[in-house]
């Protein structure tokens, strides 16, 4: 149990209006992963992230994580986790040190203590200058940015990225990646959703596909690889083009449901 | 959390507040100084001479506690109401503290304080605005800060379950325009119910504002259309349903989660 970051069994969620997201959902993030959850648009990976960090009310299922149960302890379970949402959700007229500083405040952390943390994680991600500017004066990119400094302040041992590079430039994109590969290397727990498969390729150690609110598939970068049909790998873009022809397989098999 | 690390997630709650009431003080402060200034010109200046002594006391001594009330209740009601809807609402900043240990009942006792920083600052400030049109006579100090604490209390705490439910910006605006501004007005800060018809006056003991501004009058002049003991008791009773009520609904997240 305490080597898996994140397990969740037959989690399932169907929202007020009927629309049935997670139709039980079976996952495990062990500790110290980069974990990639791969699926198309409204195929349930914000659900799943909502219910872990406690935005989304489940209609079933268990959820753990570091071993604590999430819905019986949410408190004390959510204290070691980090959350990037998918939509931008920072107050456009807050100053993007206070926005830092009072995340961690939520936490527990004295502004004393978080200041100088905060300070260091705004020039580790590259914000240092905009550091007294409001978030509304920042670019879509950079916000992204302060939003990843905010859910890092109190020191996170996991960390949920929704969709952190949708709609940033190819080189911030990098940039990023380099960034989260040096948490995962200090022993941050990672999970990633993304539908660039690329990035799920460069960055995971393990990757599940979810589709229509389900697990499709779910293993190493590797063994994904495998399910492609009888020829074997040869060069870089022809393993992306491989992914590619997994990715569409598993997530074309179920018809639409609408 | 540790009880500390609670007070810190708190005063974090409250001070972020507070820099937000100071940054847009024409929108917070200002608004109830000027209408307030307004009714002393006509009651204590222009029409006041005319009305004459009313229990005993010139006219613009009677109304200037029922008028402080008016702001302290409207703007108590309307920060937390606000507040809330706004950060569940537009940017989901809400979601910052949703997603950090910091349990349901320390979120409403940051948001509650928060509205009773602006409503009982706000009463302050149209008390000295009173002091230019008449004299002040106090009864009884204790009394005049325990109705404003209390008065402040419930309309802040009753701001938040509407905050909390809130579906539009309407929802927000329309208890304070229609609901709200009847019962002060009509809960007697302009004349003593004494000298209503007997329906009238029956039918003013049900509204809550009426036994507000007797305490809070009382606490000025040393007179009253009611008992203390009967204006403290539906004011106890008030906030204690209320915290439930917003306890409950945080709790189960019914409003602010999906
Ligand atoms: N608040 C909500 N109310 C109703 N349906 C929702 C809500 N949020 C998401 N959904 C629906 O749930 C499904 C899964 O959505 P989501 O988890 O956001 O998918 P993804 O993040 O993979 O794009 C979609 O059909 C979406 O329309
Ligand atoms: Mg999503």
């Amino acid at each position: 149990m305490e080597d898996l970051a994140l397990k969740t069994t037959d989690l399932r969620k169907t929202y007020a209006d009927g629309t049935v997201a997670l139709t039980g959902v079976t996952l495990e993030v062990p500790k110290g992963d980069f974990f990639a959850l791969l699926g198309p648009n409204g195929a349930g990976k914000s659900t799943l992230i909502g219910i872990a960090t406690g935005l989304v009310i489940p209609t079933g299922g268990a959820l753990s994580i570091f071993g604590v149960d999430a819905f019986a302890q949410p408190e004390r379970a959510r204290r070691p986790v980090g959350v990037v949402p998918q939509n931008l959700n920072v107050n456009p007229f807050e100053k993007v040190i206070d926005i830092v500083v009072n995340q961690a405040g939520y936490y527990g952390i004295p502004r004393a203590v978080a200041l100088p943390r905060a300070d260091a994680i705004l020039k580790d991600i590259g914000l240092a200058n905009k550091r007294e500017n409001i978030a509304r004066e920042l670019s879509g990119g950079m916000q992204r940015r302060l939003m990843i400094a905010r859910a890092l302040v109190h020191d996170p041992e996991f960390l949920f990225l929704d969709e952190p590079t949708a709609g940033v430039d190819v080189e911030s994109r990098r940039a990023m990646w380099t960034y989260l590969k040096t948490l995962t290397s200090k022993g941050v727990t990672i999970l990633l959703t993304t539908h660039y498969l690329e990035e799920a390729e460069q960055l995971a150690k393990h990757v599940a596909v979810i589709n229509h609110g389900t697990i499709v598939a779910q293993g190493t970068i590797d063994e994904m690889l495998a399910l492609a049909d009888g020829r074997t790998p040869e060069g870089e873009a022809f393993r992306g083009g491989k992914l590619e022809e997994v990715y569409l397989k598993l997530t074309q098999q179920a018809p639409e449901q609408n | 959390m540790t009880p500390y690390e609670k007070w810190v997630a708190y005063y974090t709650i409250i001070r972020k507040e507070v820099v937000r009431l100071l940054r847009i003080w024409p929108q917070t402060f200002l608004p109830s100084l000027v209408t307030s200034t307004l009714y002393f010109l006509i009651f204590g200046a222009f029409l006041g001479s005319r009305i004459g002594m009313v229990h005993g006391v010139p006219y613009i001594m009677f109304v200037v506690p029922g008028l402080v009330m008016l702001s302290v209740v409207m703007n108590s009601y309307m920060n937390t109401s606000f507040v809330m809807f706004q950060s569940k609402f537009f940017m989901r900043t809400i979601d910052e503290i949703l997603v950090s240990p910091t349990p349901p009942w320390v979120l409403i006792a940051g948001f509650i304080s928060g509205g009773l920083i602006r409503g009982i600052v706000t009463g302050i400030l149209v008390l000295l605005v009173a002091l230019f049109f008449t004299h002040l006579v106090i009864h009884s100090v204790a009394i005049i800060i325990l109705f404003l604490v209390l008065s402040s209390l419930v309309f802040a705490l009753a701001g938040l379950v509407n905050g909390i439910y809130a579906k539009s910006m309407d929802a927000v605006n329309i208890v304070p325009t229609f609901v709200l501004q009847p019962l002060v007005y009509l809960g007697g800060i302009f004349y003593s119910t004494a000298s209503l018809p007997p329906f009238w006056a029956s039918l003013t003991r049900f509204d809550p504002l009426f036994y507000i501004i007797n305490g809070f009058r009382y606490g000025f002049l040393g007179i009253s259309d009611i008992s203390l003991w009967v204006s403290f008791a539906v004011l106890g009773t008030l906030v204690l349903l209320l915290a439930v009520v917003n306890l409950y609904l945080l709790k189960k997240g019914l409003g602010l989660k999906q």
